[in-house]
């Protein structure tokens, strides 16, 4: 317990220098383009005087220089203020909070079904490498690697909801049904299964295929050799000696695929029309709403990087020789 | 032309070489095949595929041919793969070969940067950076290869860490050479095959990004790509559902190709390596 909470405390304050050099990073990437809040807001209402611009860029802050604004931006973000999205009017923080939990649904279902099917094929494919199962899956998983997973989710779509109608086409759960408990859950999970397969089955080929190369290369270890040596049942030894031991650079692989999930619902949750986080993205983009845009980064980046300290929690409890020499003697 | 023979031994690799040269084929001859501008109207609208011999695959919701959108959409998949994965591994093994070479406050801080480009979803940042910047097909290349350098970077450091207690750099040192000059000349070049053998991989990446960013509207309006045709044909999805299933089939043709030449390309590094 003890040496969980060393390693949080660790994670966090490492973090920070890199979490400032995002903000750092975005805020003046973002501060290049032409045309601010206030422009975009002016053209969707039907335009202004000179005096009303100059008005809205007071009340926003925008007539001061870059780095006092960088300055502002920073401090308020220390009292986890996000500032005000212009296109919605209304706070970023509480907009980003309401639109978080359906890409966590999304992703962490997807995380969940990938790693638990990516895994066990491996496992079919890796336990006797060069086999004709083997060979299957690996062509398999090559195969569905290279799919882009937005036409993946319209292929699902076409087939499913459109042909078939087992699943709705889009959204996140029946409007205005006024389901409630059970039943409402029940509602987003149908809405769920096609875009959750979609995002899933890239990284099942992913988590599959990495599961295979491991056993593969653990298959010629000393250790393995022993073990057969010994007599002991194939099965233990491709569970126990193999498997086990071909698992670790997976959940390696769980925590550097966060940053690139995250990237790839963006464009899921745009094929089923699911008002997530990466939607919001698509949405301050089109809106051309930099502070919100700023927002959505800088929270992505906070979620990455607590996804791999849950991670690394993880690792240390499946690898026993991690942090053992930490431990005072 | 020994690695040319030992490439031609992996099957992956002969496979991979075989798809990828067709599709250089197509996309170099797109203008002759297909002479005109490949989003001008050809038909009328919705022609089925087989339907006409002048128009084999049809045509999409605004009567334009399918098959030319399909051609000419090679030449900005393949430009744009292969273009961001030269910028990124560029960048990548600039950036982790000083880093390694120069260790200290250098490494720490360049590596924090290599952090920071990592916790962040490569696909926002490009979102982010076309945003920005008007899109344009150089400005894609570069919203991509933004996401994508921190993975050669960090296997050239690792390279380069390995590479520079041997014996040869010592001799350089001794000879009294610039140590930039011994970094980028005695040690990169010898970090890079293993970054190279990652370049497939960036370059399959990259494809798959360009298809996502053109899908959501994101990418040059001027040019056809096959994720702006997969979007256009959204529109007819129940109608004319091939509309955009044909583009994405040609997408992950091309996604296999690649992935197939890098795993030639890997053997053949890796045999180099092991004769070495």
């Amino acid at each position: 317990m003890k040496r969980a909470l060393r390693l949080i405390g660790r994670r966090a304050v490492s973090s920070i220098p890199v979490l400032l050099i995002v903000v750092v990073g975005t805020f003046f990437l973002l501060e290049s383009a032409s045309g601010d809040a206030v422009d975009a807001y002016l053209v969707s209402i039907g335009g202004g005087d000179a005096a009303l611009m100059e008005q809205l860029r007071r009340s926003y802050g925008l007539d001061r220089s870059a780095l006092s604004r960088l300055g502002l931006y920073i401090s308020s973000l220390l009292r986890f203020d996000l500032g005000w999205s212009v296109a919605f009017n209304r706070p970023i923080a509480g907009l980003i909070l309401e639109r978080l939990p359906n890409t966590l649904y999304l992703m962490g279902s997807a995380t969940a079904l990938s790693f638990a099917f990516g895994t066990l094929l491996g496992i079919l494919a890796g336990a006797r490498p060069g086999s004709l199962r083997d060979r299957v899956l690996s062509i398999g998983s090559l195969a569905l690697y290279a799919v882009p997973g937005f036409w993946l989710g319209l292929v699902l779509a076409i087939t499913f909801a459109v042909q078939l109608r087992w699943f709705p086409t889009s959204g996140i759960e029946t409007v205005a049904s006024g389901k409630q408990g059970l039943d409402r859950v029940l509602d987003i999970a149908r809405h769920l299964v096609l875009p959750v397969s979609a995002l899933a089955m890239i990284y099942l080929a992913l988590f599959l295929r990495l599961m295979r190369a491991g056993m593969a290369e653990i298959w010629r270890l000393d250790f393995v050799r022993s073990a057969r040596a010994k007599g002991l049942a194939r099965r233990r030894i491709v569970l126990r000696h193999v498997a086990r031991n071909a698992l670790l650079p997976v959940v390696t692989m769980l925590g550097l695929q966060a940053a690139s999930m995250l990237g790839g619902s963006v464009v899921i949750e745009s094929v089923f029309a699911i008002p997530g986080f990466g939607r919001l993205a698509q949405e301050a983009v089109g809106l051309r709403d930099a502070p919100l845009l700023m927002g959505i980064i800088v929270v992505s980046a906070v979620l990455v990087i607590l996804v791999n300290i849950v991670i690394d929690l993880v690792y240390g409890l499946l690898d026993p020789r991690v942090g053992a020499s930490e431990r005072p003697a | 032309m020994n690695a040319a023979r030992r490439f031609l031994r992996s099957p992956e690799g002969v496979a991979g070489a075989a798809v990828l040269a067709l599709l250089a084929l197509l996309a170099l001859a797109a203008p002759l095949l297909f002479p005109g501008d490949p989003l001008a109207i050809a038909g009328p609208p919705l022609v089925a595929p087989f339907a006409d011999p002048a128009l084999p695959l049809g045509t999409d919701r605004l009567g334009r041919d399918v098959l030319a959108g399909l051609v000419h959409g090679a030449r900005a998949s393949l430009f744009v793969g292969i273009a961001a994965a030269l910028v990124a591994v560029a960048i990548g093994s600039v950036v982790g070969t000083l880093a390694g070479f120069a260790g200290g406050l250098v490494d720490e801080a360049l590596m924090r940067v290599v952090d920071a480009f990592q916790i962040v979803p490569g696909f926002l940042l490009a979102l982010a950076f076309v945003s920005v910047v008007q899109a344009s097909l150089p400005v894609v290349v570069l919203a991509i290869a933004l996401g994508a350098w921190t993975g050669p970077a960090r296997l050239a450091r690792a390279e380069v860490l390995s590479i520079r207690e041997r014996d040869y750099v010592a001799s350089a040192r001794i000879l009294g050479m610039h140590p930039l000059e011994i970094a980028l000349r005695e040690i990169l070049p010898n970090a890079l095959p293993p970054v190279l053998a990652l370049s497939a991989v960036i370059v399959a990446g990259a494809v798959l990004t360009e298809a996502a960013l053109s899908f959501l509207g994101m990418g040059d309006p001027n040019i056809v790509t096959w994720g702006s045709m997969i979007a256009e044909g959204r529109a007819v999805l129940r109608s004319a559902p091939h509309l955009s299933i044909v583009p994405g089939l040609a997408l992950v043709a091309t996604v296999i190709g690649v992935y197939l030449f890098g795993e030639g390309l890997a053997e053949l590094l890796s045999r180099r390596e092991r004769r070495a």
